[in-house]
């Protein structure tokens, strides 16, 4: 790695360290964030810099934590919780969905929560079905918050900032597989307004679908297929909720074709959704039925090759394309 | 042979050539040939035209009043063969 | 594994269909059994088979005409029963038209044959029709296909099937058919008609017309050409029109305010006039030719000119130039018909003259009554343009002209 890159780890503690240089109203709080560093290391060294007050190790209870955050949040604090998994943040659900969530509708508008609540999520650590699920869409189900997936460094970088300056309850979800990810030093224009989708890779036969650590995935199947003669396009979702239906829409309406990639379980996932919303607003622009890639629907399992069995994987992107363009697929 | 409908039948013929749709067997000879089937002057002048260079009788002008019907042309012509 | 098909009762048949059926799937039959009762343009006939064996399949259904060679039932013969299951592959040949299609129009989708072969779905992957009515078989369709179809005026539901799954036809297949028979399905008749309504509304929307209306009197006109056609033959004669014709043409070059195109917010004359003459067609619609240049034909150039071109638009043949370029137009209802017409301008003119029939009326010069010839002529021109004022002044002038028909020679 030479001095011109970072890693997206290092590009999330950089945005969190210039969150709180710049802002005192704002603070890290989460299982093991302060001496140990985070789980996942995103907030080594920050502790030292600003010290156990803004660096908040707290106790094993997801539900009180969040919930201290929700509180701070309404004190006029800008606090950002850690949660070590997606898989634990269901502890504190009630806080989120119950509190977070509903607290601006039943206060009347008076009450605010601007929380930003950083989970990790996702598949491919062995670290098995307690540690590495994909439930993005349970909290994308939900009005009052928004939901983030940053599946880049520059918008690891940059979207936390966004996200704190929303009055409103915010999810970033970073996937475990991206956090060695590096890239060039990005700037502030390599990030557009969160709500926003991005054509990560623009195409004419076929619209990719995807978010998070499905991106590279994606890409990756994008340039496979570019290989046999098929254009596809790339759109990374990045706003889980509300979703970028415009720039979904316009992709389909010039490729008549979709498919999603989504690490979620197929049954009711977010891929169901975007299927849905594609059917009923662009079906007369189809030429095919709207497909999707998901996860196969067992706990995601420990051994590696299971693991990988389990989750969308780049020859099943290429094999589901290449089928909904009528082409052989090779063997 | 039958004179007279052997004209009638030319001019059918030269009418059917700037009328296709036009139906002949159902035209009253005795009716006004332009009426019945919408021929306007330039298709008229058309089929005056045709049947001069077919029977070699030229219809004047002046005698447009003469030639109003199938009847009444075919025995304009008839008579000046 | 043996595939029956529509055989053939002597060279002259190019089709059967199968009226009845005497067997079904799982039926066992001897050489000269009859299976099925065909009806051809020899009358019905019976069909027997050769072999001894089971009927694994119907593929034809009842009451489905099929070209002679097409596939209709399968047939396990006994001598192979124990053997092999799978049968045999079944000539696809593009050249016929699959079973899907019978009684439709067929258009060889792809025009690639090797690749038609592999693409046209097994004969034997047919569900059994055997317990099913005859019903005309409609293609599946993609939702952008048919949208797409709609768009370019294709009935999809006279194709053969497309090139995706189960022969659905998609976008590429809709596509493949416009690009062989670009011409919109539609009847054009059918296209003008639109093409008109068109015209017309966006006239009404976008133009605020105004309307003058001045009587003509023709005697002047009518008495000299009955001396100038006196001796002619029918084909050099000069008709009314022409002088009318030209009189308009000639007075539009002092009054440029009616002869040019209004377009993106502002008029711009034309130097020269280009009338058009609407000719009406027989078939219904009409058609508006442009004589080009017409304040400079003196009325013999100008007879043969409008003769030519309404022979042409009636039988088809006019340039592309006389189609778009008028700058002013006549609608002219001909000898007979109304007293006169209210005409719609045509943009991006700003200028259209309605002739009606020639007439005789009682008409007073100094005050004394007596019969004239007269033609009503109508003026609808673009408010945005000219004033009521100005295009009276040219329905006077062109009065003029229509008195002095000898200058117009």
């Amino acid at each position: 790695m030479n001095d011109q890159s970072i890693t997206y780890r290092e590009a999330l503690k950089t945005a969190i360290s210039e969150a709180m240089r710049s802002d005192e109203r704002v603070f890290l709080m989460g299982e093991d964030v302060g001496n140990y560093g985070g789980c996942y290391a995103v907030s080594k060294g920050l502790s030292d810099e600003f010290g156990a007050d803004r660096v908040i190790d707290t106790p094993l209870s997801e539900s009180g934590f969040v919930g201290a955050g929700i509180g701070a949040a309404m004190g006029g604090m800008r606090p950002i919780v850690e949660v070590m998994t997606v898989n634990f943040s269901l502890l504190a659900l009630d806080q989120i969905v119950n509190n977070a969530a509903t607290l601006r509708h039943m206060s009347g508008n008076q009450i605010g929560i601007p929380l930003v609540i950083r989970m990790a999520t996702g598949a491919g650590k062995q670290l098995a079905a307690q540690h590495s699920h994909s439930l993005e869409n349970w909290y994308a189900h939900v009005p009052g918050i928004k939901v983030l997936v940053p599946s880049t460094v520059a918008d690891a970088r940059y979207m936390l900032a966004m996200a704190l300056a929303d009055p409103d309850p915010v999810i970033l979800f970073e996937h475990v597989m991206l956090y060695n990810e590096s890239a060039a030093i990005p700037a502030p224009k390599d990030c557009p307004d969160m709500h926003q989708a991005v054509v990560r890779k623009s195409g004419n036969d076929i619209s990719l679908i995807t978010y998070g650590g499905s991106l590279s995935k994606t890409l990756e199947a994008a340039k496979e297929l570019d290989s046999h003669g098929i254009s596809a396009e790339v759109i990374d979702l990045r706003c889980l909720r509300p979703l970028d239906t415009h720039t979904l829409y316009q992709s389909v309406e010039k490729t008549h074709r979709v498919l999603v990639v989504d690490e979620g379980w197929r049954t009711g996932s977010l891929a169901a959704e975007i299927c849905a919303l594609i059917a009923e607003d662009c079906f007369w622009s189809l030429d095919a039925p709207p497909s999707r890639i998901c996860s196969k629907e067992v706990p995601i399992p420990y051994p590696q090759h299971l693991e990988r069995a389990a989750t969308p994987q780049v020859a099943q992107v290429v094999e589901a394309a290449m089928k909904l363009l009528n082409r052989e697929v090779p063997a | 042979m039958n004179n007279n409908e052997t004209l009638k039948a030319l001019v059918s013929k030269l009418i059917l050539d700037i009328a296709p749709e036009a139906e002949m067997h159902n035209l009253d000879p005795n009716e006004d040939l332009r009426e019945e089937l919408d021929l306007d002057s330039m298709d008229f002048m058309n089929l005056l035209d045709s049947i001069a260079k077919e029977t070699g009788v030229n219809v004047p002008e002046s005698d447009y009043s003469l030639v109003n019907s199938l009847q009444s042309l075919t025995d304009y012509i008839d008579k000046r063969l | 594994m043996k595939i029956l098909t529509m055989p053939s009762f002597g060279a002259d048949m190019a089709k059967g269909s199968i009226v009845k059926w005497n067997v079904k799937p799982g039926d066992h039959v001897s050489k000269g059994d009859i299976v099925a009762s065909i009806e051809t343009m020899k009358g019905l006939i019976d069909m027997e088979v050769y072999d001894e064996g089971t009927i694994t399949k119907l593929v034809a259904v009842e009451g489905e005409e099929l070209e002679i060679g097409r596939p209709i039932a399968e047939l396990q013969l006994t001598n192979e029963e124990s053997s092999n299951n799978k049968p045999e592959q079944i000539p696809t040949d593009a050249a016929l038209p699959s079973v899907e299609t019978i009684t439709t129009q067929v258009v060889n989708l792809s025009g690639k044959q090797d690749k038609e072969d592999k693409k046209t779905p097994n004969i034997s992957n047919i569900p059994d029709h055997s317990e099913l009515k005859p019903k005309p078989q409609i293609p599946k369709i993609s939702p952008a296909a048919r949208f797409r179809a709609k768009e370019l005026g294709i009935d999809w539901r006279q194709l053969a099937q497309g090139n995706g799954p189960n022969g659905a036809l998609q976008l590429n297949d809709i596509n493949a058919v416009y690009e062989m028979h670009p011409e919109p399905q539609e009847s054009p008749s059918d296209l003008m008609r639109q093409a008109i309504a068109s015209t017309v509304s966006r006239s009404k929307r976008d133009i605020p017309h105004y309307y003058l209306q001045l009587d003509m009197l023709l005697d002047n006109a009518v008495r000299w050409l009955r001396e100038h056609n006196a001796d002619l033959p029918p084909n050099k004669r000069i008709l009314i029109n022409a002088v009318i014709y030209s009189a308009i043409a000639r007075a539009l070059t002092s009054f440029p305010a009616f002869n040019g195109f209004y377009r993106d917010g502002h008029y711009e004359s034309s130097d020269s006039v280009h009338l058009g003459n609407a000719i009406s067609l027989r078939q219904g619609g009409l058609m508006v030719a442009a004589i080009h240049d017409a304040q400079h034909l003196g009325l013999i150039e100008m007879m043969e000119k409008i003769t030519d071109q309404v022979n042409r638009a009636r039988k088809g043949g006019l340039r592309m130039s006389e189609m778009q370029e008028a700058t002013v137009t006549v609608s002219n209802l001909g000898d007979r018909g109304s007293d006169s017409i209210q005409s719609i301008i045509l943009p991006p003119q700003v200028a259209i003259f309605g002739i009606g029939r020639q007439r005789t009326v009682p008409w007073i010069v100094d005050n004394t009554v007596s019969c004239a010839s007269i033609v009503s002529m109508s003026l609808a021109a673009d408010h945005r343009v000219s004033d009521g004022h100005l295009g009276a002044r040219l329905l006077n002038k062109i009065n003029k002209y229509l008195q002095k028909p000898e200058t117009l020679i």
